[in-house]
């Protein structure tokens, strides 16, 4: 996911020389081509994320379209007063990059484990959170930051999906609008499984089981405090709706619907159930499938 | 009002700042009394700005992040004709954007302040913005002595001096008392300028309520190919006897009849 994140922001940055991409000395072997192309539009700030943050505001504050880019939690929770007060506030052009979303990082540890960002980033008002699952969603992601003007924060995992093999995805999508992934075999279905970020696969997993063969797929990659108001007529649809999101559920992406369903007038009663990950992931240290498989995540 | 000399204007600054935070019964008076001198010579003889277009492209860029003591850069911008005098009466009440912290929503603050250690990285961010773009305008920030305890500064600080920005200037508002006590106290910065020296500064030391001293520690025309660091040793409270030097009034407004007192002192009447 990070290659091809890079790939198109270094397009991008062939005619726009108001990108800046700062790097918290992380990314060997990902953004060596991006610094060797655009030097001046490169800056590794060090291992110091505070200073990286406040001056992607003060860099954002002079027009630059700014992204910094580390591993999840360094680039987010470090330096969460920098994105409260110093970009979000102002209401400035900083994407945060985070990858290693989710359990990517699995085997590193806690400090990696990248399951609470979800429940700092969106406690933020101007903050858009971009969380793709798939190719498709990854350059609509992007082709919506780049023209964005506000703060936002881009979560990466590891790997594209594998088992899917079409994603039904349209070119175009708007922030707050639901799109569809995959349909079951009972078209008529008024339940659906509802994914943000890199959690397609295990989304396609549950499916194939019994218990949910009866769900569509459908994921948000674009989401935050902004549109929840989009929630409500997307929300009505269905009789039933399970939330999917590699997090914990504390403040996570389906606290988020629950919190989206309970403002609405309802024209009916929606169920919605909540997945995500265990808590006790946060003591064990594994590979992000066995953990998954461990800890019966989208079981 | 028209305000030709720095020592004048620092005095209205003082005025003005006693007079907002008694009205409003706000705090961080000392403070603001130790930074209008330093206040007053960047905006009276170093700032280039036109306060009728606060977002000029050329302008000098001042960040305060020591943002409690934004009183007294409210009344500097207002002296200075952002914004009118009347405007100050609004400062800390319902719905004003004169808010008791430093407010972007103000005319000529260029970035809010509250939570100290922000100011710094992000007039690095400014000032590499403008190496990058070959721009000849300057980066000021003024920080206060307590504020060095964030370690943010020390990592701005790292950074702008291996970037050689030389278009940014580091003004250190050193009165010596913090929060509860004083700086020494609470935790010892000295020996500061061989702190920042260390850091690959080009530091200078001088009596922040010395205008001569300050200009000519200010000018642009004064600088090496590292970023430059003024310790401007300062006393909180300065020009009010009652405040000099005593922590209290970090917090404390003055009554009516302190700010009577403290008007006259300055000599100034409003």
């Amino acid at each position: 996911m990070r290659n091809y994140f890079i790939d198109l922001l270094t397009k991008e940055a062939k005619s726009n020389n108001k990108i800046m991409l700062m790097v918290g000395d992380l990314g060997f072997s990902v953004v060596e081509n991006f610094k060797e192309k655009y030097p001046k539009q490169f800056i590794n700030a060090g291992v110091a994320e505070q200073n990286m943050t406040g001056m992607a505001a003060g860099l954002a504050s002079e027009k630059f379209h700014v992204f910094t880019y580390s591993i999840a939690n360094f680039n987010t929770f470090r330096c969460s007063e920098q994105i409260r007060n110093d970009i979000d506030y102002h209401n400035y052009n900083v994407t945060v990059v985070s990858v290693g979303g989710g359990l990517s990082y699995g085997a590193l540890g806690y400090s990696h484990h990248a399951i609470q960002d979800y429940a700092l980033m969106r406690s933020f008002p101007n903050m858009t959170i971009y969380a793709p699952g798939t190719r498709s969603e990854i350059a609509n992601c992007m082709k919506q930051i780049f023209k964005s003007k506000s703060p936002a924060y881009l979560r990466l995992g590891k790997t594209l999906p594998k088992n899917l093999k079409k994603p039904n995805q349209p070119h175009d999508y708007a922030p707050g609008k639901w799109t569809k992934i995959l349909e079951c075999k009972n078209r008529e279905s008024k339940k659906c499984i509802l994914t943000t970020g890199a959690v397609i696969d295990d989304a396609v997993k549950m499916q194939k089981k019994e218990e949910f063969s009866n769900y569509h797929i459908y994921s948000l990659p674009i989401w935050g405090m902004k549109y929840k108001t989009l929630q409500a007529q997307q929300i009505n649809k269905w009789d039933e709706i399970v939330t999917l999101e590699d997090h914990l559920e504390d403040g996570g992406f389906g606290s988020y619907i629950l919190e989206c369903n309970s403002s609405i007038q309802k024209v009916g009663e929606t169920k919605i159930k909540l997945k995500s990950l265990n808590k006790n992931v946060c003591n064990t240290v594994g590979d992000q499938d066995n953990l998954k498989e461990h800890f019966k995540f989208a079981h | 009002m028209k305000i030709n000399s720095s020592v004048l204007l620092s005095k209205y600054i003082k005025a003005y700042t006693l007079k907002m935070v008694s009205k409003a019964k706000a705090s961080h008076v000392g403070g603001g009394l130790s930074i209008s001198d330093i206040l007053a010579v960047l905006y009276n003889n170093i700032l280039y700005f036109d306060s009728q277009k606060p977002l000029l492209e050329n302008r000098d860029r001042f960040i305060l992040s020591k943002g409690h003591c934004c009183a007294a850069l409210y009344a500097t911008l207002a002296l200075k004709n952002f914004f009118t005098l009347r405007d100050l009466n609004s400062f800390a009440q319902f719905g004003s954007n004169f808010m008791s912290h430093a407010s972007h929503k103000v005319k000529g603050v260029e970035f809010s302040t509250g939570s100290l250690g922000h100011g710094l990285p992000y007039a690095v961010g400014k000032a590499v913005a403008a190496k990058s773009r070959n721009k000849k305008w300057e980066v000021f920030v003024l920080l206060s002595d307590g504020e060095l305890n964030e370690g943010s500064n020390w990592e701005a600080t790292l950074f702008a001096s291996h970037h050689n920005l030389n278009n940014l200037t580091i003004i250190v508002d050193y009165n010596k008392l913090q929060s509860l006590t004083t700086v020494e106290k609470t935790i010892k910065i000295e020996p500061l300028k061989d702190k920042f020296e260390a850091f690959g500064c080009y530091v200078s030391e001088v009596n922040g309520h010395d205008h001569e001293e300050l200009k000519n520690s200010l000018s642009k025309t004064n600088k090496k190919n590292s970023p430059k660091v003024i310790i401007a040793h300062t006393v909180k409270g300065k020009g009010v006897s009652f405040m000099e030097n005593r922590v209290e009034w970090h917090y404390k407004s003055p009554d009516e009849d302190q700010l009577e007192t403290a008007l006259n002192e300055i000599g100034v009447s409003l």
